[in-house]
C-alpha cells in the first residue's frame, strides 16, 4: 500500500474520529486558532487600511512595515516569543496568536487600502460635494465598493493562516499539526501524511467558500453591464 | 444671491487658481462661467459649496458668509451636477437621485415617490429606475446626475462642465432641457464650461475668464457679442474669425445668412417663428 492510500485509510478509520486527539477535536482546536486569528487580525489590518486607503496617509510607512512583516520567519519568531516572557510557555496561545496575527496582517492590510483606493476618485469627490460626511462616504461608498478586494485580503490570510497555524502544536497546542509533531520523532510518515492532508484539505475548502463569498460581495451596479 | 468679495486661491503648491476675485450672481438666473483650461473657473465653482475654501477674501450667499456655514449642511443645500455624472455605481437610478434625501431623513417610500418625479422632470423614463449606472448612456447618466441635483430642491445649483463628455447631439438635447428646467423651476445655476456658445445658450449672465480667475468681461450674452471688451473676448467670442459677423446675401429670392468666412449659417425669415 501506498502512503497516500495508507494515509487515506487512517483518515477512515473510525476510531480516529473520537477522544481528545481525534479528527474532530483537532479540527476544532486548527478552525479555532485560525478564527481568532483572522478575527484579531482583520479588526487591526483592515481598519488600518481602510483609514489609509482613505486619507492616503501613511501609506509608505505601512507598505514597508508589512514587507518586513513578511520577512519574519514564523517558527523562530514563534520560539522566541514563548521563551522571551515568563508566560509564553503557560499561556502558549497568546504567542501562537501574535505569530499567526503578524503573518495574516500583510495580505488583510493591501487587500483594505488597495481597496479603497481602487474607487474612482471621482465618485467619491461626488460623494463629498453632496454633502456626504466622511464616515457616509466611507460606509456608504468606499467599503461597498472596496469590499471585493478586502474580501480578497481576507482570502488570502486565512489561507495563509490555516496552513501555518500547524505550528501550535510546536509549543504545546493541539490542532492538525500535533499530528505532524507528535508523528514526526516516531517516524510515523503516515500520521505526518495525515496531518498534511488534512490541513490541505481544510485549506482548500475555506478557499472555496471565500471565493464564492467574494463573488457575491462584487456590488449589483458594478457587474451589471450595459448589456445586461 | 452669490456675492465673491476680493476671493484669492492659491494652491499648496503654490498655483494661484483665482485672484482677487469679484462678482454678484443674480438670484434665480444662470450665470455662465466660460474660460480656458487654468482659468480658474472650476475652483470658483466649487469654492461656493466650499469644496475649495478661499486663502483671501470671503463669499456670501445671500447674507451668509459661507465661512461660518458647516460645510456638509451647505452642500446638501446646493445642488452639484458633474462632468462625469459622478453617479454611484452600486445604486440604482432612483437610489442615485434620493441619495442625499434619504441622508437627510427623508422617508425611503416619499424619497422614492420624489425621485420618480425628478425622472419626469429631466426627461427620463421611470422604467430606467432599477438600472445601474453602468446600464446607461452618456447622456442618461448626464440626466440622472441633473435629477440628483435637484432632489434637494436646492436653490443654487452648481454645473461643472456637466454636458462636456457627450456627443454633439445629445449635448444639444441635454441643453435645451436644462433651457426648459430653468424657465419651470429658476433656480440660481452657476454653470461651468469652456464652450462659449453653450455659454451663450444658457447664460443670462456669461463671466468670461483669463488665466488665474481674472475676469475679461462680465454682461449677457448681447452685451458681450455688441461690445467686446478687448481683442481676448474678439478672439474668445470668435468675432475676430468672422464667426460672429453675419451678412445678407439673396438666394433664389430667400434672404440668406452668411458668415465672415462665406459660411451659410442659416435662412433669414421675417421674424415670425416657425
Amino acid at each position: 500500500m501506498n502512503a497516500i492510500a495508507e494515509a487515506v485509510a487512517w483518515i477512515g478509520d473510525p476510531a480516529h474520529w473520537t477522544g481528545p486527539d481525534g479528527i474532530p477535536t483537532r479540527l476544532a482546536e486548527h478552525l479555532g486558532y485560525t478564527g481568532l486569528t483572522v478575527l484579531i487580525a482583520v479588526l487591526l489590518a483592515v481598519t488600518l487600511g481602510l483609514y489609509i486607503g482613505h486619507t492616503g496617509r501613511f501609506r509608505g510607512i505601512s507598505i514597508g512595515a508589512t514587507g518586513a512583516l513578511r520577512a519574519l520567519p514564523t517558527l523562530g519568531l514563534l520560539t522566541y516569543l514563548a521563551i522571551a516572557f515568563g508566560f509564553g510557555i503557560r499561556l502558549a496561545l497568546i504567542p501562537t496568536i501574535i505569530v499567526l496575527v503578524v503573518l495574516a496582517i500583510p495580505p488583510l492590510l493591501a487587500g483594505a487600502y488597495s481597496g479603497v483606493e481602487s474607487v474612482d476618485p471621482r465618485t467619491v469627490d461626488a460623494a463629498r460635494s453632496m454633502g456626504m460626511t466622511e464616515w457616509q462616504i466611507l460606509w456608504k461608498v468606499e467599503i461597498p465598493l472596496a469590499l471585493p478586494l478586502i474580501i480578497g485580503g481576507i482570502r488570502s490570510a486565512v489561507l495563509q493562516v490555516v496552513a501555518t497555524a500547524t505550528v501550535a502544536a510546536y509549543i504545546s497546542l493541539g490542532g492538525l499539526g500535533r499530528y505532524i509533531i507528535d508523528a514526526l520523532p516516531v517516524r510515523d510518515y503516515t500520521k505526518v501524511l495525515v496531518g498534511a492532508l488534512l490541513v490541505t484539505l481544510l485549506a482548500l475548502a475555506l478557499e472555496g467558500i471565500l471565493i464564492l463569498i467574494q463573488r457575491l460581495t462584487v456590488p449589483a451596479g458594478v457587474r451589471a453591464t450595459r448589456s445586461a | 444671491m452669490i456675492t465673491f468679495d476680493s476671493v484669492s486661491k492659491r494652491f499648496p503648491d503654490g498655483t494661484l487658481a483665482v485672484d482677487d476675485f469679484n462678482l454678484t450672481l443674480p438670484s434665480r438666473t444662470t450665470t455662465v462661467l466660460v474660460g480656458s483650461s487654468g482659468s480658474g473657473k472650476t475652483t470658483l465653482l466649487r469654492m461656493i459649496n466650499r469644496m475649495v475654501d478661499p486663502t483671501a477674501g470671503s463669499i456670501r450667499i445671500d447674507d451668509d458668509d459661507i465661512s461660518t456655514l458647516e460645510p456638509v449642511k451647505l452642500r446638501r443645500s446646493i445642488g452639484y451636477v458633474m462632468q462625469n455624472s459622478g453617479l454611484l455605481p452600486h445604486r440604482t437610478v432612483a437610489d442615485n437621485i434620493a441619495t442625499v434625501p434619504l441622508l437627510s431623513g427623508v422617508k425611503r417610500p416619499a424619497a422614492r415617490t420624489q425621485a420618480l418625479e425628478l425622472m419626469d422632470t429631466v426627461g427620463l423614463d421611470r422604467s430606467l429606475a432599477e438600472r445601474y449606472p453602468s446600464q446607461l448612456s452618456g447622456g442618461q447618466q448626464q440626466r440622472v446626475g441633473v435629477a440628483r441635483g435637484l432632489a434637494v430642491n436646492p436653490n443654487i445649483l452648481l454645473m461643472d462642465e456637466p454636458f462636456g463628455a457627450v456627443d454633439p447631439l445629445v449635448r444639444s438635447e441635454l441643453q435645451q432641457e436644462l433651457v426648459r428646467i430653468q424657465k419651470d423651476l429658476a433656480k440660481t445655476i452657476v454653470f461651468v464650461t469652456h464652450d462659449i456658445d453653450e455659454a451663450f445658450l444658457l447664460g443670462d449672465q456669461v463671466v468670461l475668464l483669463k488665466t488665474g480667475g481674472k475676469i475679461a468681461q462680465v454682461g449677457t450674452p448681447a452685451d458681450i457679442l455688441a461690445n467686446p471688451a478687448d481683442d481676448f473676448v474678439n478672439t474668445f467670442v470668435g468675432a475676430d474669425r468672422g464667426r460672429r459677423a453675419l451678412r445678407i446675401e439673396q438666394v433664389s429670392g430667400r434672404q440668406v445668412v452668411v458668415d465672415g468666412t462665406g459660411r451659410i449659417a442659416g435662412i433669414l425669415n421675417d421674424g415670425t417663428p416657425t
